[in-house]
């Protein structure tokens, strides 16, 4: 009843169209202090999903990477007995066949890592700088860089896969017939090769967005800035290097932070192309703790490497906020 | 502007190779979607020797491609609106308000950005899991609600981010006029806002879109037969006894057309909503 008396308080309320009209609200509506409030309620839906679906399993999360939590617990989790910090201790044995492959596995991330943000930011940086003028062209190429980015994850790498197939892919018809590298066609998705081959598909995928935001942030900077600078005769490299590159450092650095966080923890390329068992050349965190956790169905193990793998990744960001810190400081 | 001949050569250089690097694969796709079974078997042929429309054709039926079409639109839909209106709202507050605990709301929302979705795979599974054996039906686990309210989250600290730097940028004046006239919150919103925040919303949505339709790590664990999206589904073409890769690659060409086609016809807007939001 309350609530019906309410709304037709509402109703009456924003036919007149006043919001002064609240004087005739019933006493709560006027003890409720509408304009504090405000902005809790218009956050509340963003905090509620925030809660249920990132804060909330974040907290579940670290709880169960102290319990022992297998298969036959999954579904009666509150009674999976307590471990401490065994997962943790199996975790980074080293001596251990899991924290063994755990150790390779971050090495080989970390590699992966800095080859694939320090070419996808190169790529990203020199189209840029060559696409910031007009010439004939600069709107069709801009458009099909763009391609990789733009394209679900899963059907560019799964085109890459067929291109690495051995016997009928498109990669060793290029390295047998027409280069004449090799007779024997190598097998790419195997071995060593894979983990060049997962460098080079993410790379694709990766680099039109480090175009897309040094792009974006080229276009901030005044016109005006290169005509003096060609009044003063500076030749096109010195504008590029004292210009362009000085003024997109506050870009570069956010997008490099961002292109280390997404590729540190990248799943789709290795999953697409090896499935849920790659080589372990190419076995990259996030498969790893995916294959102990839903292979394996060791979720306590599985959650204890995605609690370090946490860490790490805050410790990345704090360094580069002291570094960014320091930079600022200098400029 | 004259240019140097040293910096045109370097263009070509830069250029040149990139061009090739990023369209030898969609050369690749979209000719061997047009390939017969059996031109895909053998070596790789540069020039197809005979051009079919059949892959087309016949990548409905060798697995449920309509049915995996469908739950990708929907849940890409419903996960992109809802999430872009639940940003709206919530960077409208952070915008326009001060308000005890905004520091900390936007800190915990652009952090939570930071982890590893793996981390809340797990937990998020074994919470779906209860949540519906508790309430005696599957609401949640494997179905495309849950998949959608797992996808809006995605992408709302960034969006939210991005739509609050955005409306910093829209002059207060105009919607203190619009209250003094005595529209509500909600109305010098939808009146004022909302037309002045178009580049940074639509640049949103297309990133919402974008992310929900291409996830795959969630979608391996959330989804059944009857709830598979596209991004799972068409790795079912490779557990066949022999891949049947024209049709793989038709099917990967019909999944990225609309994606691919919209992103390039609203990238201005994604620039200018990135100039306005991430780069400062």
């Amino acid at each position: 009843m309350a609530t019906l008396l309410g709304n037709s308080h509402r109703q009456g309320r924003s036919s007149l169209g006043q919001p002064q009209a609240n004087r005739s609200a019933p006493p709560w509506r006027e003890r409720v202090p509408w304009k504090r409030i405000t902005p809790y309620l218009l956050i509340l839906p963003a905090i509620a999903f925030e809660l249920l679906v990132h804060v909330v399993p974040m907290f579940v999360g670290i709880w169960m990477s102290f319990i022992r939590l297998t298969q036959q617990y999954l579904s009666d989790w509150q009674h999976a007995p307590f471990a401490g910090l065994a997962n943790y201790g199996k975790a980074v044995d080293f001596g251990n066949v899991l924290g063994h492959q755990l150790a390779s596995s971050f090495g080989v991330t970390l590699a992966f890592t800095v080859l694939v943000i320090g070419s996808a930011y190169l790529f990203g940086l020199s189209a840029a700088i060559v696409l910031q003028r007009s010439f004939r062209g600069r709107g069709l190429l801009r458009t099909v860089f763009l391609i990789p980015y733009a394209i679900p994850a899963y059907a560019g790498i799964i085109t890459w896969k067929f291109m690495l197939q051995r016997d009928t892919g498109l990669v060793n018809e290029l390295v047998v017939h027409v280069l004449h590298l090799t007779d024997q066609p190598p097998f790419w998705l195997l071995g060593s090769n894979s983990f060049w081959v997962l460098v080079i598909v993410t790379i694709w995928q990766t680099w039109p967005f480090a175009f897309l935001m040094l792009m974006a942030g080229m276009q901030s900077i005044p016109d005006e800035l290169y005509q003096a600078a060609v009044v003063d005769g500076a030749s096109d490299w010195q504008q590029i290097r004292y210009i362009t590159v000085r003024l997109m450092k506050p870009v570069s650095m956010v997008l490099l932070l961002l292109l280390f966080l997404w590729t540190f923890r990248d799943f789709n390329t290795p999953f697409v192309l090896f499935g849920a068992q790659p080589p372990p050349q190419a076995n990259l965190l996030v498969v790893n703790i995916y294959q102990s956790s839903f292979i394996q169905w060791n979720f306590g193990l599985g959650s204890a490497m995605s609690v370090l793998l946490m860490f790490f990744l805050i410790l990345v960001a704090g360094v580069w906020a002291l570094v960014r810190k320091a930079a600022d400081r200098d400029a | 502007m004259r240019e140097s001949v040293s910096f045109r050569v370097f263009r070509w250089i830069v250029l040149i190779p990139l061009s090739i690097f990023v369209l030898v694969p969609l050369y690749a796709m979209v000719t061997s979607a047009l390939k017969p079974l059996r031109d895909v078997q053998s070596a790789f042929q540069w020039w197809p020797e005979h051009l079919t429309l059949e892959p087309f054709v016949q990548m409905w039926s060798t697995v449920p491609l309509g049915k995996y079409f469908m739950n990708s639109i929907v849940v890409a839909v419903s996960a992109t609106a809802f999430s872009v209106v639940i940003a709206t709202i919530a960077a409208y507050a952070i915008s326009r308000y001060q308000f005890r605990g905004r520091g900390l709301f936007s800190g915990v929302v652009l952090s939570t950005q930071m982890f590893p979705g793996v981390l809340f795979l797990l937990p998020l599974f074994v919470i779906f899991v209860n949540i519906d054996k508790s309430l005696g039906f599957t609401l949640l686990y494997q179905t495309r609600l849950g998949l959608i309210v797992t996808y809006l989250t995605f992408t709302l600290p960034f969006s939210v981010w991005m739509l609050a730097s955005y409306m910093d940028g829209i002059p207060r004046e105009l919607d203190e006029a619009a209250r003094v006239d005595g529209s509500s919150a909600m109305g010098a919103l939808v009146r004022v806002i909302l037309p002045a925040a178009r580049p940074g919303i639509i640049a949103v949505s297309v990133y919402a879109f974008m992310n929900a339709w291409g996830e795959i790590l969630f979608a391996s664990q959330m989804t059944n037969n009857q709830t598979r999206t596209l991004s799972i589904g068409l790795q079912a073409y490779a557990t066949e006894q022999i891949v049947l890769w024209n049709q793989v690659m038709a099917a990967a060409f019909v999944v990225s057309v609309p994606v691919v086609v919209g992103f390039l016809l609203l990238q201005r807007h994604l620039v200018a909503g990135l100039t306005a939001g991430a780069v400062k």
